[in-house]
């Protein structure tokens, strides 16, 4: 079964984004711009926050209006990234409702989960999980 | 993506021309690591001599280090100005997302010069600096307001840092402080001030680039033991269980705990104001600085009902530490919990640094028992002892300033000693007032002499502490040099912005290893020297400005109420600060 990543518990998420520099440290990098997941506060730390993930949808709306089939959808759901096929036309940022279309600003192309986990495996605090697609309790 | 690249880089900003430009500046971070080795540099070519810290010629440097997006716990911005609370070194440190934003956003520092002839604001995305106009938000009654206003109008959500002065800021009290992510603060020496004098109501900062390192596995490898020590070893468990209040109760049971401005060491409501009371009874949300999986910010859900209006409450969300609890606590005697933490919601509404706010008002509240000053000087206010809503009500005069006496407060305890009378029971040490400690000796020579006025230059509460476990007797020498062997370390790790309260994650070993996976070759040795070095030229900028060793006034108070290291006296602690001039001037 393909995997993707889940939020389990948002409340208990603290906002210290270990998991977006996990993300971009797993290409041996530090910093940012690769990374495929984003906490942001919820208006507000005072009102906590919000842990924005690719849910890996059965038929996602960011494949949907790629006009180069630069995201292509992955077996059991969510997609593949084909960045040499990417225009940046920023199409598929603005479809994912959940903002989970990030952009990476250093090449001007979205920056897409690859379901990979190594992000969960930094939370603190249990917060996300990789976990198998079951799109049946979606 | 850029290799070591960002911390070459300087941003200056000219407030007066409305222009920036970006420096490629390789020796100021290759010399001072960065933090405060690279703002102490910066400060020493921005900022004349005789400078008036008010004035245009008063520069705002911040600060970040080689570790910050790299590592965990890398997480401070060091700030670097003329402090108008002192009228020497302005120091100030604050975490949030200050330091990753800075970072990824392309800069190694940032540099504020002169002043706008109105209220802007700036925002910092990547290289593009906008001048905004802060004309409405100029005045508005509460900083959270600003944070509000600011989040909803500029980008970079969740990649940025918002630094946003209160009005305390704006009318330059001279303990004004920065207010960064609602619950961080640039607290101490005035900051706030600085800004307001600017017409500075607040920096937006975004940037969320990529860092390469020398080798990427070692750079992990690295990584991975530097998270693995600081989530599953105790070395920061107290922050992150009950946070620092874990402090009140046994500095408490050993009679260090200040109250009633310091009339007395221990405090009959300790239990109330405890950090194991709040965490159990208040304690409502835990966050984290960017990057630090700790969570030691600590959030009381405080549900207050409206007088008028049946089944109506409102619920605020305040950060609490040891500092602020002793500040408007203990020292205050205040073991109302919802009285305190109001008097904090008021502090931050207003925009001041706590410690300075609740000792002005202590030492207020003696001098109105003494008849020093009275209803006339306090505007009506009866301060006593435990009455949080005078204090809160006396805070909003300390902005509003209605009164001769409450400009004077505005400045401090020492100014307001000057005018008023009571310097024995002002407690302010360089001009800065008291920490939430009076373990000993060591804790006062630590924060007189430190070269920021503060307990984190040199912990000596801690040396007070462990004397008083072991029953030795400190002596001036003995003080003297490990107080500033311990500031002269502080500088490397402050220098690399970690935070303070991991010091211990950080060893030396650790530091080397860190650096040197992300192409940085440094020494043990090395980095000793650049510390001593670092705080030479902190205290040559201090003489510089006027500050001198001798002219330290000793409030005598701190020599009448017992400590838990025993009894010293004002002799001591002038043989420790002149050992420590010695040291940590020229003789190192």
């Amino acid at each position: 079964m393909p995997k993707r990543l889940s939020v389990i518990d948002v409340d208990h998420c603290v906002g210290c984004q270990v998991c977006m520099f996990a993300c971009t440290r797993r290409l041996g990098l530090g910093g940012l711009a690769k990374s495929s997941i984003h906490v942001r506060s919820d208006g507000g730390i005072r009102k906590g926050f919000i842990v924005i993930v690719c849910r890996a949808c059965a038929d996602p709306p960011c494949a949907r209006v790629c006009p180069t089939d630069a995201l292509t959808v992955r077996d059991g759901g969510g997609v593949k990234f084909h960045a040499e096929r990417c225009i940046g036309c920023y199409n598929c940022v603005e479809a994912c409702p959940f903002g989970a279309a990030l952009w990476n600003e250093e090449e001007g192309k979205p920056q897409i989960c690859v379901y990979c986990g190594y992000c969960a495996r930094y939370c603190p605090y249990d917060v996300i999980a990789l976990e198998e697609v079951s799109h049946a309790t979606q | 993506m850029l290799l070591n690249e960002p911390l070459n880089r300087v941003l200056y900003i000219d407030l007066t021309r409305r222009t920036s430009w970006v420096e490629r500046r390789p020796e100021l971070f290759a010399e001072g690591l960065g933090g405060t080795g690279a703002g102490i540099r910066l400060l020493e070519e921005e900022c004349p001599a005789g400078a008036d810290p008010l004035g245009p010629d008063n520069p705002i440097i911040f600060a970040v280090g080689p570790l910050v997006g790299l590592y965990p716990l890398a997480s401070k911005t060091v700030a670097m100005f003329k402090s108008p609370h002192t009228g020497n070194l302005g120091e100030s440190h604050a975490g949030g997302r200050s330091a990753t934003s800075i970072r990824l956003a392309g800069f190694g520092a940032v540099v504020i010069r002169g002043a706008s002839t109105m209220p802007i604001y700036l925002v910092i995305e990547d290289d593009r600096v906008s001048f905004r106009d802060a004309s409405a938000l100029w005045g508005t009654r509460s900083s959270y307001t600003t944070g509000s206003v600011l989040r909803r109008r500029e980008p970079g959500s969740g990649s940025r840092t918002i630094m946003r002065i209160g009005r305390a800021g704006e009318r330059q009290v001279s303990y004004a402080c920065v207010i960064t992510e609602t619950y961080r603060h640039f607290g101490r020496l005035g900051l706030g001030a600085v800004f307001g004098s600017k017409q500075l109501k607040a920096i937006v900062i975004a940037g969320k680039h990529s860092l390469e390192v020398a080798d990427r596995k070692a750079y992990r490898q690295a990584y991975d033991a530097i998270f693995k020590k600081a989530t599953e070893s105790e070395l920061m468990k107290k922050y992150h269980e009950l946070g620092t209040p874990k402090n009140v109760l046994p500095l408490d049971a050993i009679g260090g705990l200040p109250t009633r401005n310091l009339q007395a060491g221990r405090f009959e409501g300790a239990e109330a104001i405890s950090g194991e009371n709040l965490a159990e009874n208040y304690l409502g949300r835990r966050v984290a600085c960017a990057h630090c999986p700790t969570a030691c910010i600590h959030l009381a859900a405080l549900r207050i009902p409206y007088p008028n209006d049946p089944y109506f409450y409102k619920t605020l969300m305040l950060g609490y530490d040891h500092e602020p609890i002793y500040a408007t606590g203990s020292m205050l005697e205040l073991d109302d919990v919802s009285g305190m933490l109001r008097l904090m919601d008021e502090v931050e509404i207003q925009g001041l640094d706590v410690m300075s706010a609740g000792v002005a008002l202590a030492w207020a509240t003696e001098a109105l028992e003494h008849g020093l000053i009275s209803t006339e000087e306090t505007d009506g206010l009866e301060l006593a002892f435990g009455d949080a809503e005078t204090y809160i009500a006396a805070t909003q005069r300390i902005v509003e300033q209605p009164t001769d006496f409450y400009a004077a407060l505005a400045r401090g305890v020492d100014h307001a000693a000057s005018i008023y009378g009571g310097e024995e029971f002002a407690l302010a040490f360089g001009g800065n007032e008291m920490p939430g400690y009076h373990t000993g000796p060591a804790c006062h020579v630590g924060w007189l002499a430190g070269a920021r006025h503060s307990h984190l230059d040199n912990a000596g509460y801690s040396l007070d502490q462990k004397a008083a476990q072991k029953g030795e007797t400190l002596t001036p020498e003995g003080v003297a040099r490990a107080l500033v062997e311990e500031e002269q370390w502080r500088q490397v790790l402050t220098s690399l912005v970690i935070c303070l309260f991991a010091r211990n994650v950080y060893d030396e070993q650790t530091v080397c290893d860190a650096l040197t996976a992300i192409g940085h070759e440094v020494t043990p040795e090395g980095l000793r020297a650049l510390g001593a070095d670092i705080l030479r030229r902190k205290v040559a900028f201090k003489l510089r400005e006027g500050f001198t060793f001798e002219g330290l006034r000793l409030p005598e108070r701190i020599f009448e109420t017992p400590a838990p290291a025993g009894d010293f006296d004002a002799e001591f602690v002038r043989q420790a600060i002149a050992r420590y001039a010695a040291l940590a001037g020229d003789e190192t």
